[in-house]
C-alpha cells in the first residue's frame, strides 16, 4: 500500500486548476442577469439628478400610461407599508425611496414594473419631479460648519450633521509620550473616495409564490444569510419561508454586502404583482448609490526618538459618510478597525479619536477589498513612516526595520489592543528588499538625479486583521461573526460540501474541495462544493475582509474531522479492532503496527451506509460552526519603483515586488491570483482611480468613462515572493489574504512616486497621483492635497 | 433556403412600435428575429437567443464585457444595434469551443489562471480570439494592447496575458510555456 501523495488528490499546496471555470470559459456561469423566471417583469429605478432637494410632488400619471407598465412605485406608497426607510448595517437607517427630501444624485425616487426592461426605462422618463433645491454639502468642512443645513432631519435627535465620535486607545500615555519626543512627525493625509466596481452591476429577482407563501429572492450578495434575516426583520416574512439565492457572482469586494433599496423594492413589487420582478442595476446606478469605499480624512503625528524608535502615534480621523451611515462593519467599532493601524510596529502608545459626519453624498463605506477601513488604517501608517523617515534623515527601509515587531516578540499586544500572533516581519523585508536590488537602486537612482532622472523607491509593511471574527467582538448587526460548513460523505465516497461563505471569483468551489482531501484523503475531484443558497447552506456570515479561509475554510477543515472521528469507529469495526487500534494516514485507516491491514476511507463510507456496527448512527455526515479564536494576522511587503516624467508628470512603474505571508497557502495559484488582483486595485487607488464631486454634489465618475479604472495596457507586471508563517490558531495554519496587496499596495506607489519628488521638497501628494497633481507638486515644489479647499464664504 | 429554425421575439409592446426582421448567422447557425430598432445586439444575443455569455458590465462602451466577433472582428455588442448586426457572421463565447474541445484560448484562460469571477472573460477571450487570428506570435506589449479595451477588476491582467500567449504558442503547435509573461 503505497502512501496517497496529497498533491496529486489536489489537497493542500496543489495549484489544482479550477472547477468553475470550466462553465465560466464555456459562457454557462449563472449570473443574475441569466435567469430568466416564467412570467417575470422587469424594473427601473428612476434616480434623483440633484444632491440635495426637497420633494413638492411626484407625478407618476403618465407612466401609468405607458403599454406594459404594470406598476409605478414611489415612497408614499412605500411608506403605506412602513417600508420607505430602512436599517443599515450600522445601526443607521437609508430611505428606500425618498419622501421628504432627495439626500444625495441618485438616490431613489421611483421605480416602475415593467414587462420588459425597455418599456420600465421609458415610463421613469415619464414620471415628473418637482424639487426644490437645497444647498449641499459635498465634504467634511463644510458639513461641520455652524451654519451648515441638516441633512437628515428625519432622525430625531439629530441636530448636526455628525454622525458619530469614535475614541480608542491611551490618550494620557500618548500624550505624556509626545511631550518626552525628540521629534514629532506630523501628517495630513486624505484616502478619496473609491468604489469597489465589479463589472457586474448589482441586481435581484424577487419571486413571491402566494400559493406556498414562499418568498424566493436571487440576489448579488456576499453574504446571503445576513440578506435573509434583514428581510425577515425589515418586511417582516417569516424566516423559513425566505429562499436568498446567491447566484455566480461577478466580483464584489464588498459592494455587494449591503442591501440596497433596489433589493427591496423588487421584493415589494413582487409580493404585490404576484409575479417574478427582475432588477438589473446600470453602472450609472451602481457608481452613483451604491457603497463607495474610503474618504477619509487624516491629521497623524508620530513621536519620535532620534534613533528612530517611534514612541507614540496619534491618528484623527475624519471620515465622509454620505446621506446615510452605511457602513458594513462590527457595531462596536465605528471606524471600523482602523485603530489595526501600527500593529506591525513596536508602539508603547497610541490613541485614535474619530469623526463621522453625513454629507450630501452616496452612502456606503464599504470595506472595498478590504476588511472594515484596514486599508486606510494602513494607507496612513505608511504615509506616516515615510514622513517620519524624511524628517528623521533616516533610510525608510531602516526606520521599519528598527521598529517591526521581533519573531520572538509573539504574541505582541499592539497598543491598541490586538493580540498578533506570528510573523517574520523582518524576513520578509529582507526577501523584499533583496528582490528589488535596494542598493543597486539608490545607486542608480543618486546617479539618474544627477542626470535630471527622477528614480523613486517606495515601501509599504504591514499586517492587517484578516478573518472577522472572533465571536466576543465581531458581529453584523448583532449576528456574531462565525462561519460554518458541512459535509455529505456519500456511500461511494464522493461528497458535497457547503458552507456559509459564498464565492465571489476566489475559487471556492475548487479551493474548499482541497481542504477536504487534506483532511480525509478523498480526491479533491469527488468534492461538490456549494455555497450560496440559504435553503441548503448553513447559516454564514459571507465572503468579505478576507474572512472565509480563516473562517469559513477553518469550518470545512473541522467539518471534515468529525468525519473522519466517525470513520475511524467504521474502520474499527471493518478492521475489528478497538478504535484505540487504529491508526489514521491520509485517505486510509490502519491497524496499529501493521500498516498492510488497513480500510480507505472510500471503504469506511460505503460501511456508514451499507454496514455499520449495531448502535452507530447510519451515515458520513457532520456540519461545524468555527468561532475563531483570534484574527489571523497576514504579513506582507511591497516595494515598488518608478520613474517620474519632470516634464509632464506621468509616472512608470519599473518594478513591483510583493512578499507576502499568508501562512500555509491551500492553492498557490489561486493565492497569486489574489495578490496580483489586489496590487492591480492598489495601483489604481495610486495612480488614477477616484469619486469626486462637484461644488453642488454631482457625482463626477458616474460612468467608466469618468471613472477611470487600470486597463492591461496602464496595469504593471509584478513578481511575487512567499514567506510561509503557519497561522498558530487556523486549523491548517492559513491566514486571509485576499486583501493584502490592495491594503498595503498604495502606500508603495505613493511612496515611490514621493521618493522620486524629493529633490524638490514635496512631502505629499493626496491619491490619485494625477500627472497634473505630480506635475504642479514639481513646477512649484509643493504639496498638492485632495482636500476640499476650506469654506471661505 | 429555409432557416434553420425561426425564432420570434415575443412582442410586448403595443402594435404600434415598428418592428424589423433580422437574420443572422450565430455561432454558424441563421437565426432569425423580429426587433425593435433600438434593440441592441447585446440584448438579442442575451435575451432573444438566450447567449447569456455575453455579459453587461457598462453603459459607455467601456468594459468590453460584452465583446462578440461579427465578421471575426472584436466588437462591444452594447454599441451595436440588432439590425446593424442584419446578414452578418456572430461569433460569441458559446461557439469557441467545438462540440467538447476547448479552443486554446479557454484551455489558457483555465491553465493559466486567467479568470476569477469569470464575468470579463468571454469578452477577454473574443477579443484575444480576434488578435490572435491576426497576430499569431504577439509579444507581451501586443497583448496588452489588443486587450485595453477589455476591463477585468479580479486578476490584475498579468494571468490573462499569460493565457493568451500560451493559446498562441499552442496554436503555432508549439508546447505553450508555463513562463509565458514576466
Ligand atoms: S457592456 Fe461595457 S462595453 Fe459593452
Ligand atoms: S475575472 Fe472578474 S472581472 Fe475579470
Amino acid at each position: 500500500m503505497t502512501a496517497l501523495d496529497e498533491i496529486k488528490i489536489g489537497g493542500l499546496g496543489a495549484s489544482r486548476r479550477r472547477v468553475e471555470d470550466n462553465r465560466f470559459i464555456r459562457g454557462k456561469g449563472t449570473y443574475i442577469d441569466d435567469i430568466v423566471l416564467p412570467g417575470m417583469l422587469h424594473m427601473e429605478i428612476l434616480r434623483s439628478p440633484v444632491a440635495h432637494a426637497r420633494i413638492r410632488s411626484i407625478d407618476t400619471s403618465k407612466a401609468w400610461e405607458i403599454p406594459g407598465v404594470r406598476l409605478v412605485l414611489t415612497g408614499d406608497m412605500m411608506a403605506t407599508r412602513n417600508l420607505a426607510w430602512m436599517p443599515t448595517l450600522s445601526y443607521d437607517t437609508q430611505a428606500v425611496l425618498a419622501t421628504d427630501k432627495v439626500r444625495f444624485q441618485g438616490q431613489e425616487v421611483a421605480c416602475v414594473i415593467a414587462d420588459d426592461p425597455y418599456i420600465a426605462k421609458d415610463a421613469c422618463e415619464a414620471i415628473v419631479v418637482d424639487y426644490e433645491p437645497l444647498p449641499a454639502i459635498v465634504n467634511p468642512t463644510q458639513a461641520m460648519a455652524p451654519d451648515a443645513p441638516l441633512i437628515r432631519d428625519d432622525k430625531e435627535n439629530q441636530a448636526d450633521n455628525i454622525a458619530f465620535h469614535w475614541q480608542v486607545g491611551d490618550k494620557e500615555g500618548t500624550d505624556r509620550a509626545f511631550a518626552e519626543a525628540d521629534v514629532i512627525s506630523k501628517i495630513s493625509l486624505h484616502y478619496p473616495r473609491s468604489h469597489p466596481s465589479p463589472i457586474e452591476c448589482c441586481g435581484s429577482i424577487a419571486d413571491f409564490d402566494r400559493a406556498t407563501g414562499k418568498l424566493t429572492v436571487y440576489l448579488t450578495t456576499q453574504a446571503p444569510h445576513i440578506v435573509r434575516a434583514a428581510v425577515a426583520m425589515v418586511a417582516e416574512l417569516p424566516e423559513h419561508m425566505i429562499r436568498i439565492v446567491s447566484p455566480d457572482i461577478g466580483g464584489g469586494f464588498g459592494n455587494k454586502v449591503p442591501v440596497y433599496p433596489g433589493y427591496v423594492m423588487s421584493i415589494l413589487a413582487s409580493i404585490l404583482l404576484e409575479r417574478p420582478v427582475k432588477w438589473i442595476e446600470d453602472r450609472t446606478g451602481n457608481l452613483i448609490s451604491t457603497g463607495f469605499g474610503r474618504d477619509v480624512y487624516l491629521d497623524g503625528e508620530l513621536a519620535l526618538r532620534r534613533d528612530g524608535r517611534i514612541l507614540a502615534v496619534r491618528m484623527h480621523t475624519t471620515s465622509d459618510h454620505g446621506a446615510f451611515f452605511g457602513d458594513a462593519q462590527p457595531s462596536k467599532f465605528k471606524i471600523g478597525l482602523m485603530h489595526s493601524a501600527f500593529s506591525c510596529y513596536d508602539i508603547p502608545y497610541a490613541y485614535l479619536s474619530a469623526t463621522g459626519v453625513y454629507t450630501n453624498k452616496a452612502p456606503g463605506g464599504v470595506a472595498y477589498r478590504c476588511s472594515f477601513r484596514v486599508t486606510e488604517a494602513m494607507f496612513f501608517q505608511e504615509r506616516m513612516i515615510e514622513a517620519a523617515a524624511s524628517d528623521l534623515g533616516m533610510d525608510p527601509a531602516e526606520l521599519r526595520r528598527i521598529n517591526l515587531v521581533r519573531d520572538d516578540d509573539f504574541p505582541h499586544r499592539t497598543a491598541w489592543g490586538f493580540l498578533t500572533d506570528s510573523g517574520q516581519y523582518g524576513r520578509c523585508l529582507d526577501v523584499a528588499l533583496e528582490a528589488i536590488g535596494y542598493e543597486e537602486f539608490r545607486r542608480q537612482q543618486a546617479q539618474a538625479r544627477e542626470a535630471g532622472r527622477l528614480l523613486g523607491i517606495g515601501i509599504s509593511t504591514m499586517t492587517e486583521p484578516l478573518g472577522a471574527g472572533n465571536s466576543r467582538e465581531y458581529d453584523i448587526l448583532g449576528i456574531k461573526m462565525f462561519d460554518s460548513a458541512e459535509l455529505r460523505v456519500h456511500l461511494t465516497g464522493r461528497a458535497i460540501l457547503r458552507t456559509g461563505a459564498r464565492t465571489q471569483g476566489q475559487g471556492h468551489e475548487t479551493t474548499w474541495a482541497q481542504i477536504v482531501a487534506h483532511e480525509l484523503g478523498i480526491p479533491a475531484d469527488d468534492v461538490l462544493v456549494e455555497e450560496g443558497d440559504t435553503d441548503t447552506a448553513p447559516f454564514g456570515m459571507g465572503t468579505y475582509a478576507s474572512r472565509s479561509t480563516p473562517v469559513a475554510g477553518a469550518a470545512v477543515a473541522m467539518a471534515a474531522r468529525k468525519v473522519r472521528a466517525k470513520a475511524r469507529k467504521l474502520a474499527a469495526h471493518l478492521l475489528e479492532v478497538s478504535e484505540e487500534d487504529v491508526e489514521w494516514e491520509l485517505g486510509r485507516f490502519h491497524v496499529r503496527g501493521a500498516p498492510d491491514r488497513g480500510v480507505t476511507i472510500q471503504e469506511c463510507a460505503m460501511a456508514a451506509y451499507a454496514n455499520m456496527p449495531d448502535g452507530l448512527e447510519p451515515g458520513l455526515e457532520a456540519s461545524a460552526y468555527y468561532d475563531p479564536p483570534n484574527l489571523t494576522w497576514p504579513f506582507a511587503c511591497y516595494v515598488v519603483t518608478v520613474e517620474v516624467d519632470p516634464e509632464t508628470g506621468v509616472w512608470d512603474v519599473l518594478n513591483v515586488v510583493a512578499v507576502d505571508d499568508c501562512g500555509v497557502r491551500i492553492n498557490p495559484m489561486v493565492v497569486e491570483g489574489q495578490i496580483m488582483g489586489g496590487l492591480t486595485e492598489a495601483y489604481a487607488m495610486a495612480s488614477m482611480q477616484f469619486i469626486t464631486f462637484d461644488a453642488e454634489g454631482n457625482c463626477i465618475g458616474s460612468n467608466f468613462m469618468d471613472y477611470l479604472l487600470p486597463t492591461a495596457w496602464e496595469t504593471p507586471g509584478f513578481e511575487l515572493h512567499e514567506v510561509v508563517t503557519p497561522c498558530p490558531h487556523h486549523p491548517i495554519g492559513a491566514k486571509g489574504v485576499g486583501e493584502c496587496a490592495t491594503v498595503g499596495g498604495p502606500a508603495a506607489f505613493v511612496n515611490a512616486v514621493l521618493d522620486a519628488l524629493k529633490p524638490f521638497g514635496v512631502r505629499n501628494i493626496d491619491m490619485p497621483l494625477l500627472p497634473d497633481r505630480v506635475h504642479e507638486a514639481i513646477s512649484r515644489r509643493r504639496d498638492v492635497s485632495g482636500a476640499p479647499p476650506v469654506r471661505t464664504d | 433556403m429555409s432557416p434553420l429554425f425561426e425564432e420570434i421575439i415575443e412582442e410586448p409592446a403595443s402594435a404600434d412600435v415598428p418592428t424589423r426582421r433580422v437574420a443572422i448567422t450565430v455561432n454558424g447557425q441563421r437565426r432569425v428575429a423580429e426587433v425593435e430598432p433600438r434593440l441592441l445586439l447585446a440584448h438579442l444575443l442575451r435575451q432573444g437567443f438566450k447567449l447569456t455569455g455575453t455579459h453587461l458590465g457598462c453603459d459607455t462602451t467601456n468594459c468590453g464585457a460584452c465583446t462578440v466577433l461579427v465578421d471575426g472582428k472584436a466588437i462591444k455588442s452594447c454599441t451595436m444595434l440588432a439590425v446593424q448586426a442584419d446578414g452578418h457572421e456572430v461569433t460569441t463565447v458559446e461557439g469557441l469551443a467545438s462540440m467538447s474541445e476547448l479552443s486554446p484560448i479557454q484551455e489558457g484562460f483555465k491553465d493559466e489562471h486567467g479568470l476569477q469571477c469569470g464575468f470579463c472573460t468571454p469578452g477577454m477571450m473574443l477579443s484575444a480570439t480576434a488578435m490572435l487570428a491576426e497576430n499569431p506570435n504577439p509579444t507581451e506589449e501586443d497583448v496588452r494592447w489588443a486587450l485595453s479595451g477589455n476591463l477585468c477588476r479580479c486578476t490584475g491582467y498579468q494571468n490573462i496575458v499569460k493565457a493568451v500567449l500560451w493559446a498562441a504558442a499552442k496554436m503555432r503547435g508549439e508546447e505553450p510555456s508555463h513562463e509565458g509573461a514576466a
